[in-house]
């Protein structure tokens, strides 16, 4: 295990070097003055850009810059925004919460849709109803999510007028920003209108997570279809079964454990991809979070925060990767033999 | 193994019990005791400053003055005569020079987590709020930029010579000279009155900027909460000199795009929405309704007088005669507009119902052009805002049919367009050759049409973008102003626009309506007639589940007592 983690830790180090070079490149690539695109300080005096100039070592060797850029960035100074001239870092510890809230619902209902489907699908293997998971499956993962989403708004938001079209909660509820996970803070706060604002948060999250969670939930119907059958055909389910062992009690005592243990490396994987969706999803229903950001930061030419956005936004993706191969790890003994990577 | 079974089992049975109280939760009709009592506002954009002092921006007034402030006195009434606010009562002396105004001795400022008022209103107050204006050594004047602009098109500083304090409760206006349009800029959005004793703790703190950022007024609503781009959340002020206001919690939702504002009205996430699309379906539904008001503004095309071609007053008449208002009535404004003759409305009553219209004639256009010297065309810039406005919904399109109706008499366009803030930045240079915008008025005098749109000295300093300057016409709106004789008045702004349809500084397109949408359930009326909207008499009708719940309360206490 010892050995597994330092693979780990040493990928993840490298990893991190190449994502900083990038984005310490980007500074040049992009149009403009090189330290005005690291700082964002686009209304510097002479004075101030002196001053970045030599805090960033611009008179240097590129490896010296190269450097500085990365102690401001290990010292958790990302620049700031050119487009509100407030810190970086605090609009994303502002906004990554929302992102990674969103991201985790859709993720759990996902999982919940999507792996008991693919079991079914594999217990009635080559049935009518497995063919019907499948074609729904291929359905589900074709839909354009900025479609899907757009048409969720239009059928349930305005025509029915069940569920609300924008942002994570109604404006009328002030609730403190004390964790950034909208449901955490609602539980935490002291407003008296605290079930109120619950049940309206969870209603303003349906749809977003519900968009976003179609395709990885077709991803796991996929995989723990596949798995299923794998195991369905292993020989320690026949032997189960030649000990006389009923359908239900091979299915809920063997196959499903040791199915799940193949799907959950997939998760992480997945995890990106759903970063991805939701960053399109939030723009379509004003969901405050990092993604919408970015891409608003994208149309406003805002460089040091397309920069800063992409290098914490890959990071943090690649932190979960991390983490579920650990998890992973734990639960199969077998994986800590594997020797690089996943 | 049968550890794992029990999770999968609890998880989803948990699951279920979480979708269960979602869906419930929102068929749940006691939310709305929270949303009964308060009114989501979907604006158009994030206003400037808190401080309509400092801005013409129709967003800005929406925002701030008559939600926040209040003035010394207003306009009442159909037939907006001016009446009593903050003043109780006014005198004016009979050479017009000397103006008293007697306050009300009950009025309180709003009191919020970043100030709390010892006192009452006063004549320091006033004598504060006007001086931060015309003291150019006052400690607050170069505060937020030092433009006034309103007050600078008015002329405000050459008008007032000083302002007296005769005792607590008395100020008088000692003005240079008899100006009929005073009054009335007394009583616009814009002569708000501010706390006196807050720039007192403010110059304590040395912390002046907040004044306009963190706004203490007297008006029914007073600031909570403000994000830039995201949402402005008002509370009530229960101390207002008048009845309070009927609901507790007002939230601006800040959403520039319109589908957006028009998805959130139709998915009951705002209650009130400004500048609504699609009104046919709007109209259609049976919980929205549609309002709308003939404000008195003006939609125009203005020629930049300085850069040439537009400074030959024939290629100005020509480019005039080549444009079809009627249809960009029909297109852009969808028929909900009245064609402009000039740039004061026919609801006015200063109109000259004899003002010629220049009308529309390509051939004649294009033989002026040649008198001109231009037989071959040009090509020049038309300058489109890039914002909404209701006295032009789409000045991209509008460009797009002048260049098609210019393209007929041989002048090829080009359609420029910058961000908002840019390109009123870049217009006020003097960068453009000619520019669609329009102008709202603060207040029923015809002079606020006359003055800030087309006068040398708003030229210089204001919003005349064509720099025009006219001696001839200005001594008309100087005359103008110095009688109170109505009919005298009235025909010097008949010769007034006389003047402009010869010269065309610029071409008036169209008056529009204003349009906003709200849920049946809001009360009140919210559209004033000119300036800001108000949400002071706005209230929500209550739902019949919910009166059973809110009389619930009443009862126990009646049977308690």
């Amino acid at each position: 295990m010892l050995t597994f983690t330092l693979r780990r830790l040493s990928l993840f180090l490298f990893t991190m070097l190449v994502l900083t070079l990038i984005s310490f490149s980007l500074s040049f690539l992009f149009p403009g003055d090189t330290v005005i695109n690291h700082s964002g300080q686009i209304n510097a005096t002479a004075t101030e850009l002196a001053q970045l100039n030599e805090a960033y070592q611009m008179d240097k060797s590129i490896f010296t810059q190269y450097r500085a850029y990365l102690t401001h960035i290990l010292n958790g100074d990302l620049g700031q925004s050119m487009a509100s001239q407030s810190p970086i870092s605090n609009e994303v510890i502002e906004l990554l919460p929302a992102t990674i809230e969103l991201s985790l619902v859709a993720l759990l209902i996902a999982m919940l849709i999507g792996i008991p489907l693919g079991f079914i699908a594999a217990i009635n293997h080559n049935k009518a109803s497995d063919n019907a998971i499948l074609s729904l499956a291929m359905l589900g993962y074709s839909i354009p999510v900025f479609w899907l989403g757009l048409l969720a708004i239009l059928f349930f938001s305005i025509g029915l007028g069940w569920l609300p079209s924008a942002g994570n909660i109604s404006l009328l509820f002030e609730i403190e920003f004390v964790t950034g996970i909208q449901f955490i803070d609602i539980l935490l706060s002291d407003s008296p209108y605290k079930w109120q604002a619950f049940s309206n948060a969870s209603a303003h999250i349906v749809l977003p997570a519900c968009v976003i969670a179609l395709a990885p939930a077709t991803i796991f119907i996929r995989l723990s279809r596949a798995a299923m059958i794998e195991v369905l055909a292993a020989s320690y389910i026949r032997a189960a079964r030649s000990k006389g062992l009923n359908f239900k009690q091979i299915i809920f005592r063997h196959a499903i454990r040791n199915a799940l243990i193949k799907i959950i490396r997939h998760v992480g994987l997945q995890f990106a991809n759903l970063v991805t969706l939701a960053m399109v999803t939030e723009v379509i229903f004003s969901w405050p979070g990092i993604g919408r950001w970015l891409i608003e930061s994208i149309s406003q030419r805002d460089y040091t925060a397309i920069q800063s956005g992409l290098l914490v936004l890959s990071c943090f993706i690649f932190i979960i990767h991390i983490l579920t191969d650990f998890i992973y790890a734990a639960l199969n003994p077998l994986a800590r033999g594997n020797s690089h990577g996943s | 193994m049968a550890v794992l079974t029990m999770n999968f089992k609890s998880i989803s049975s948990l699951t279920i019990a979480a979708v269960v109280s979602i869906l419930t939760g929102c068929n749940e009709g006691n939310k709305l005791s929270l949303s009964e009592r308060s009114i989501i506002y979907c604006s158009e954009g994030s206003p400037e400053t808190f401080n309509p002092q400092l801005s013409t921006s129709g967003t800005t007034a929406d925002a701030s003055a008559k939600q926040l402030y209040n003035s010394l006195i207003v306009y009442k009434g159909k037939n907006n005569t001016l009446g009593p606010a903050l003043a109780s009562s006014w005198h004016v002396t009979r050479d017009g020079k000397k103006i008293t105004f007697y306050l009300r001795q009950d009025v309180k400022f709003h009191q919020t987590s970043y100030f709390t008022p010892t006192r009452v209103l006063n004549a320091d107050d006033v004598i504060f709020s006007f001086n931060r204006i015309l003291d150019k050594n006052h400690a607050f004047h170069q505060v937020s930029g030092g433009q006034y602009p309103f007050f600078q098109s008015v002329k405000f500083a050459e008008l007032v010579e000083k302002i007296e304090r005769i005792n607590d409760f008395t100020v008088r206006f000692i003005l240079k000279r008899n100006d009929s349009s005073f009054l009335a800029n007394l009583a616009t959005d814009y002569a708000v009155i501010l706390s006196e004793e807050y720039g007192q703790t403010l110059q304590n703190k040395s912390t002046l900027h907040e004044i306009d950022i963190l706004p203490i007024g007297t008006g029914p609503f007073k600031l909570k909460d403000y994000r830039v781009g995201s949402l402005i959340r008002f509370y009530r002020h229960d101390d207002y000199w008048q009845e309070k206001a009927k609901i507790e919690q007002l939230v601006y939702d800040i959403s520039p795009s319109k589908t957006t504002r028009l998805t959130k009205l139709l998915a009951k996430e705002c209650d009130v929405s400004s500048y609504p699309i699609a009104h046919k379906k709007i109209t259609e539904r049976a919980d929205l309704s549609l309002e709308s008001i003939t404000s008195l503004n003006v939609g125009y095309f203005g020629f930049n007088t300085r850069k040439a071609p537009f400074d030959n007053k024939l290629v100005r008449q020509a480019i005039s005669l080549a444009i079809n208002k009627q249809a960009i009535i029909d297109t852009v404004y969808q028929g909900q507009a009245a064609r402009a003759k000039s740039i004061l409305p026919e609801t006015s009553w200063a109109y000259d119902s004899d003002t010629p219209e220049l009308g529309y004639d390509p051939i004649r256009a294009k033989s002026l052009l040649e008198v001109a010297g231009y037989a071959q065309g040009f090509t020049m810039d038309i300058w489109a805002m890039p914002v909404q406005r209701a006295y032009n919904p789409n000045a991209v399109t509008m460009a797009k049919l002048i260049q098609g109706d210019l393209k007929k008499i041989g002048v090829e366009v080009k359609i420029i367009t910058y961000e908002w803030s840019t390109f009123l930045r870049r217009l006020s240079q003097g960068e453009h050759q000619t520019f669609l915008l329009g102008w709202t008025a603060d207040h029923p005098d015809p002079d606020n049409f006359f003055t800030p749109m087309l006068s040398c000295s708003s030229s210089e300093q204001g919003s005349n973008r064509t720099f025009w300057c006219n001696k001839e016409y200005d001594q008309l709106l100087k005359n103008a102003l110095s009688t109170t004789n109505m009919n005298k008045r009235k025909s010097y702004y008949a010769k007034a626009m006389a003047i402009i349809n010869e010269e065309i500084p610029l071409l008036a397109i169209a008056h529009s309506k204003r349009f906003q949408a709200r849920g049946v359930d809001v009360e009140g009326g919210i559209l004033e007639n000119f300036g800001g909207i108000s949400f002071y008499k706005v209230s929500k009708k209550t739902m019949n589940n919910d009166i059973e719940t809110l009389a619930q309360p009443q009862t126990a206490d009646k049977a308690s007592n």
